[in-house]
């Protein structure tokens, strides 16, 4: 019943094309998705054109190219990106270390999810996103505000998560842990909290998409910059074109956080087999 | 050693002599021990009643009895996870519940952390109990081969089947050195074929390890086969109606299942399972 060292390698090289596999799977969707994606710009640049539908309606798919590439060269979009793309990010992250924590708290402490919890049930009703001009009023039109205004939203989806999977513990691993005579930080290290990672990272899947969402609002509610900033502005211009050249700068860096987080989720809980 | 049919009512069992055990200090030793359960709405369940028991060094003992009757929970008495229990357990020379670090336990499920390897789960036990890093990694390779799993030490949970895995958690078990080993119907999720082949493997372990075994099973047969000893139980609440000695020469071989001296002792089981359950 032994195996050699070879098919140990084996079996580990094979774990590993596992997850290239997946890439490659991946990579072809998107290029028939990107095929999809050039065929309705087509039919959308012949339709435009043929009604003669002015551009602060429906700008042709080349007129917000061309928008694209001016934004990109005189360096408006790139400033512009990096301000969303931080508030974003540095929001988002704020959430997910927060919202983690206070998560275990709430999870370990029985008195604390006494106290907290009825506060949380009642929060999550509430669309967060209403408190952006309060937190404008607060912490000012700067970025500061927005980082705020992302965390705050994305926060909940985190700390749900972290407590419900820190709860769904089966009893068995516990017992396990508790015949050895582990300490509750033992336990809590290494059992409890690898086993809520995929109820967190489901969490974190959704306030990625919640933390565009708040970075964008909050610029919309009140800001000196980002892309938020630059659609409000292309609105009171008419500048339709530009309106939906951001929106694409939008779109990529939506994708590209969610590739991001998925690659993260397949190097962490590759272990997981309802993912698999 | 003493069998007894505590039964009021029923015929008292004949004493099998087991001449080769020499008569030692038992490791567990329980004396009148009772559990009650709180249930959730308010009630009690009354799930042992005056269980006495003597398990001695390297003796292989297994319990069997209707479902519901208490095994388990006598099984997480003498591995410290009950909390409040009635009556006296001595494990090792230590009174009193609480978790050993001289048991280690099979449960059901092999509950194996699936974020680690197998390497790393049959570790835990060293880890947790903060034991000498050198010399654990040692025991769990040399564990990890007995259990027939060598090159499987960087797998997952995940690529292994469900008998590799009860073997991983054998080892895992095994790898703080306790004397003292529990098993909760170990092979219970398997096929009868594999479940076969573990019975033999675990007999080889304990052969190579001498380790005190004490194993719930709902397999008469598998009872009779691994067994020193075989307890009765009677439905709840949980009392001992029989200990029969199994009087079968070691190593034991699967051959043996057809042997007529084996087939006497599975009878003589199943009657006296019988008897409690009316
Ligand atoms: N935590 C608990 N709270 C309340 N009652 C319990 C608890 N654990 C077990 N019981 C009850 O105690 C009795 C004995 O349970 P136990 O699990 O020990 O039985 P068992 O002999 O192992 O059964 P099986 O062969 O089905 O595994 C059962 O009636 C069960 O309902
Ligand atoms: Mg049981």
């Amino acid at each position: 019943m032994s195996l050699d060292a070879t098919a140990a390698a084996e079996i580990l090289a094979s774990r590993k094309r596992e997850r290239l596999r997946w890439l490659s799977v991946s990579s072809v969707d998107s290029l028939i998705s990107l095929g999809g994606f050039v065929m309705l710009a087509l039919v959308w640049e012949v339709a435009v054109d043929l009604f003669k539908v002015p551009d602060f309606i429906l700008p042709a798919p080349s007129a917000i190219a061309v928008s694209l590439y001016n934004g990109f060269a005189s360096g408006l979009f790139v400033y512009n990106f990096f301000v969303t793309a931080f508030q974003t990010i540095a929001g988002f992250l704020l959430a997910a270390v927060i919202g983690t924590a206070i998560g275990a708290v709430v999870a370990q402490f029985r008195i604390v999810e006494r106290i907290v919890y009825p506060w949380l049930v009642a929060l999550q009703t509430l669309p967060k996103i209403a408190i952006a001009p309060l937190i404008i009023i607060w912490a000012g039109y700067g970025i500061g505000s927005k980082v705020i205004i992302v965390a705050l939203v994305a926060i909940f989806p985190v700390l749900v998560n972290t407590i419900m999977g820190l709860k769904s513990c089966d009893q068995g691993k516990l017992d396990l842990m508790r015949s050895l005579g582990a300490g509750r930080w033992e336990t809590f290290r290494t059992v409890r909290l690898p086993n809520a990672l995929p109820f967190i990272f489901a969490g974190l899947n959704v306030a990625i998409v919640l933390a565009i969402l708040g970075s964008i609002v909050g610029e919309f509610v009140g800001s000196k910059a980002g892309l938020g900033n630059l659609i409000l502005e292309a609105n009171f211009q008419f500048d339709v074109a530009r309106i939906f050249a951001v929106l694409v700068v939008l779109g990529v860096f939506g994708v590209v956080l969610s590739l991001i987080m998925r690659m993260a989720q397949s190097h962490f809980l590759f272990w997981n087999k309802s993912l698999s | 050693m003493i069998i007894m049919a505590a039964m009021a009512g029923a015929t008292p069992f004949i004493v099998n002599t087991h001449a080769q055990k020499p008569v030692s200090a038992p490791v567990v030793t329980l004396n009148d021990v009772t559990k009650v359960y709180e249930t959730a709405s308010g009630g009690t369940v009354h799930a042992l009643s005056k269980i006495n028991l003597a398990i001695h060094g390297a003796e292989f003992v297994s319990v069997i009895g209707a479902s519901g009757c208490g095994k388990t929970t006598l099984l997480r008495i003498i591995g410290g996870l009950e909390d409040g229990f009635g009556g006296e357990l001595v494990l090792s020379g230590r009174k009193g519940g609480g978790p050993s670090r001289d048991v280690g336990i099979v449960f059901q499920d092999a509950n194996l952390l699936p974020w680690r390897s197998i390497l790393q789960n049959v570790l835990l036990p060293a880890q947790v109990l903060r034991l000498d890093k050198q010399a654990s990694l040692a025991r769990a390779h040399e564990l990890i081969e007995l259990v027939g799993l060598k090159g499987f030490e960087d797998k997952y949970p995940f690529e292994l089947s469900g008998g590799m895995r009860q073997r991983v958690s054998i080892a895992r078990a095994l790898v703080h050195n306790p004397s003292v080993l529990l098993m909760d119907e170990p092979f219970g999720a398997l096929d009868a074929l594999t479940r076969e082949t573990m019975n033999a493997e675990v007999l080889k372990i304990w052969d190579a390890t001498k380790k005190t075994v004490f194993m719930i099973t709902h397999s008469i047969t598998e009872a009779v086969f691994m067994s020193d000893r075989v307890i009765v139980m009677s439905p709840r609440p949980g009392r001992v109606i029989a200990e029969v000695d199994i009087a079968l020469p070691r190593p034991r071989h699967i051959s043996m299942l057809s042997e007529e001296k084996f087939g006497a002792y599975t009878g003589k089981l199943r009657r006296l399972l019988d008897v409690g359950t009316d």
